[in-house]
């Protein structure tokens, strides 16, 4: 074998072996739409995506809307006119991106609708599922408190998400409702997710039930803090209380036993598996040919759009460590305070 | 009666507030079956009014003068944002003189908030609305940055008395104590008036109601120390014992505090009248040399530190920092301001009537979740007492001009 045959040799067996990534040379763009990149929370879900195109072979692109539904627009066109193959869109709002949307189908480029809802059946709809979110929270305060005197504490009124929580703990405590082994004895949204308000609005239902409280199913970690605050208040820590998020102070909660569960969105999963998707379908996958995503019909518009769910992690006293070795939070932070005899496993 | 109350020297307009305000709590007991006058809500009250009341009386200063302060819900979060840094993530929560470190960057920052705000309005000229607008976004942006949106928690212990909750009250003793210096003073401040009226010759009202005017006061002091150490703490006593009464809630003290302040301030101190004089007429009052531009920095610069003051209050009781805390607060300061009787002419509101305001508007949103009222019908009610209690002041003083 002479030399030219060697390397004719090594770019076949480089040929067969990355037969699978084959975009992998030509790198595809997959441009990313964020509706307003201002908010803390989306620079973990940059990374992630980043993260998952880099290994799927793809090129990452972005343009930020800023909140405004018409930049957004004009910001997928954009990203069309550069050459994207795939887009995944963060929507501003649900139906307002549709003239967008159209562009993209019409160009034959598949859509992820990211986090948030597209009002379309032509995308695939990737987010957590918040309903579960509703069920998690519901369980693991009925897992500490099978009877008793209720409160619901939920989240905005102006926000969809705290219907689906709600309506997600209803689910759950049905049963034990219809029984009469357990009794709702107060129930109250807070405006803005404010835990001041949630604070306020405890105060009082405690006050109407003279500390006749059993249990809280709140609906995120603020409204958790201010729960516990008028909680801590009455001498009553210890109520069970249940929250999302995976906020430090709540992490930092539950390892003291002030909190009951935080249920945790990892936004890194989210943003690796957008990343995939849209690497994948970027690759020429047909969107009917995503094994992984399920019909769902849950939208106000009841459309059939193809959805995946991604399941959260209630994080609880037993799985503390759950969110120290992700990295979500340091051992320091979430064991601050804690004392060593009522130490959970996590901080031992 | 009308007449007869002014000749006798009440305040008409403050005297009907506070029978609308015992209205409403009556129809509210009515309502609960009695849960609303119980002395644990009533201490419940006590402290949640006290953080829109004492930015209400920095907002009658501020539109007695002509301005109006969108931001200081904004101001409040950024100062508690501020706050709780300094506390978690800074110095440590339980290092000595932390929490007194925290107070003093926090009220700092609200002078400068009042300095920055002030400047614009008063030595650029532009409109009070249009610059606090602003402010109301630059200063919930900057509450978010302080630490990308986390909360910061917890707060140290001893910082979190001033709150009000688990050790935030000073007990019977000191209560009663307090009750009656404070009676001790009303009577005496009505005597020595009256001296000194008659050593003037001055119209003086009949001595009946000057001593009605101490009695009352004197039993509603009284009578609201009576409750506060009916409210058992329940957090004093160990399993069994009977626990301790409550007595007066710290921030109640720190309102007091202020309120005092800023009424003797209004009256009797050059700063106060340069504010009421200048908004009663600003170019007669830049004529006649005041420094106007100066008082309307300086009545923004009280505005900050009143909302670095709430936000003390608000992240004490709430055990930690958020920087969505004081939402909506501007709308319920102004409209309690408004409520107590200050007029967006200018140059008219009180103290005592905003701080009636506050427990007004804090009386219904309370009462309301004791009876189960949604969070849309509370705003709805609340709105609809703003613009009732304008217009019965209108009609009432309208019919007073005839």
């Amino acid at each position: 074998m002479d030399r030219r045959q060697r390397v004719a040799g090594a770019l076949l067996v480089a040929a067969v072996l990355c037969a699978p990534c084959a975009a992998h040379a030509k790198g595809e763009l997959v441009g990313v739409s964020w509706s307003n990149f201002q908010e803390e929370r989306w620079k973990r879900d940059e990374a992630a995506i980043k993260a998952a195109l880099e290994a799927a072979g793809a090129k990452y692109v972005s343009a930020d809307a800023q909140g405004s539904n018409e930049k957004q627009l004009a910001d997928v066109e954009a990203l069309i006119t550069k050459g994207a193959r795939a887009l995944i869109i963060l929507a501003q709002d649900a139906s307002a991106i549709l003239p967008a949307v159209a562009k993209a189908k019409a160009a034959r480029i598949p859509v992820v609708a990211y986090d948030r809802l597209i009002q379309d059946p032509g995308v695939l709809y990737l987010t957590f599922d918040n309903v579960e979110v509703g069920r998690m929270q519901a369980r693991a305060v009925l897992a500490a408190r099978p009877r008793g005197n209720y409160v619901f504490i939920k989240g905005s009124p102006t926000d969809p998400n705290a219907d689906f929580l709600n309506g997600g703990q209803r689910e759950v405590l049905k049963g034990a409702i219809d029984k009469g082994e357990i009794r709702i004895v107060g129930e109250q949204y807070t405006e803005g997710w404010s835990p001041e308000v949630a604070q306020k609005n405890m105060d009082q239902i405690l006050t109407k039930n003279a500390n006749k409280v059993d249990a809280v199913v709140a609906s995120n970690d603020g409204t958790a803090g201010g729960v516990v605050a008028a909680l801590r208040a009455q001498n009553m820590v210890g109520v069970p209380v249940s929250g999302q998020d995976g906020d430090i102070a709540a992490l930092n909660r539950v390892a003291k036993g002030e909190q009951t569960v935080s249920v945790w969105k990892d936004a890194r999963e989210l943003g690796k598996s957008a990343g995939t998707f849209a690497a994948r379908m970027a690759q020429g996958t047909k969107l009917a040919d995503v094994k992984e995503a399920q019909a769902w019909t849950g939208g106000s518009k009841k459309l059939s759009i193809p959805a995946v769910f991604l399941k959260p992690i209630p994080v609880t006293q037993e799985n503390l460590k759950v969110v120290i070795d992700a990295g979500w939070a340091t051992k320091a932070q979430v064991c601050a305070g804690v004392a060593p005899a009522k130490a959970p496993a996590a901080c031992k | 009666m009308r007449a007869w109350l002014e000749q006798a020297g009440f305040d008409t307009r403050f005297t009907s507030l506070v029978a609308a305000l015992a209205l409403i709590w009556v129809a509210l007991a009515v309502a609960t079956d009695g849960v609303f006058l119980s002395p644990r809500n009533l201490y419940n009250l006590s402290i949640q009014t006290c953080v829109t009341a004492i930015m209400a009386c920095g907002m009658v200063y501020l539109i007695v003068a002509r301005q109006i302060d969108l931001s200081v819900g904004s101001q409040m979060a950024f100062a508690g944002m501020l706050i709780a840094w300094t506390q978690v993530t800074w110095l440590g929560a339980e290092t000595p003189f932390a929490a007194a470190a925290s107070i003093a960057i926090g009220l700092a920052a609200g002078l400068l908030m009042g300095a920055f705000q002030g400047w614009w309005a008063a030595y650029r000229g532009l409109p009070a609305f249009v610059v606090t607008l602003a402010g109301y976004l630059i200063f919930r942006g900057a509450a978010f940055l302080v630490a990308d949106g986390q909360t910061l928690a917890p707060l140290s212990n001893g910082y979190q008395g001033i709150g009000g909750g688990v050790a935030g009250s000073i007990g019977p003793a000191w209560s009663w104590a307090l009750g009656v210096a404070a009676c001790a003073w009303v009577v005496a401040q009505s005597v020595h008036a009256r001296r000194s009226r008659a050593r003037y010759n001055a119209a003086m009202a009949p001595a009946w109601a000057d001593a009605l005017k101490a009695a009352v006061t004197c039993a509603a002091v009284l009578g609201f120390v009576a409750v506060m150490n009916a409210y058992p703490d329940p957090t004093s006593a160990a399993e069994g014992a009977t626990p301790e009464g409550k007595g007066i809630g710290v921030p109640v003290l720190i309102l007091l505090a202020v309120a005092v302040a800023l009424t003797i301030v209004a009256r009797r101190m050059r700063f106060g009248r340069h504010v009421f004089a200048y908004g009663g007429n600003p170019e007669a009052a830049f004529l006649s040399g005041l420094p106007t531009k100066r008082v309307v920095l300086q009545v923004f610069m009280l505005m900050g530190a009143l909302s670095a003051i709430a936000a003390v209050i608000t992240t004490a009781r709430l055990g930690s920092g958020t920087h969505s805390i004081g939402q909506m607060a501007e709308l319920y300061v102004i409209a309690a301001a408004v409520i107590g009787g200050t007029s967006f002419a200018g140059g008219v509101g009180t103290i005592p009537g905003a701080i009636v305001g506050a427990i007004l508007i804090q009386s219904l949103d309370n009462g309301m979740v004791l009876m189960d009222v949604s969070s849309a019908k509370r705003q709805i009610a609340i709105g609809l007492i703003l613009i009732g209690a304008v217009w019965l002041d209108l009609v009432w003083t309208r019919k007073g001009a005839r």
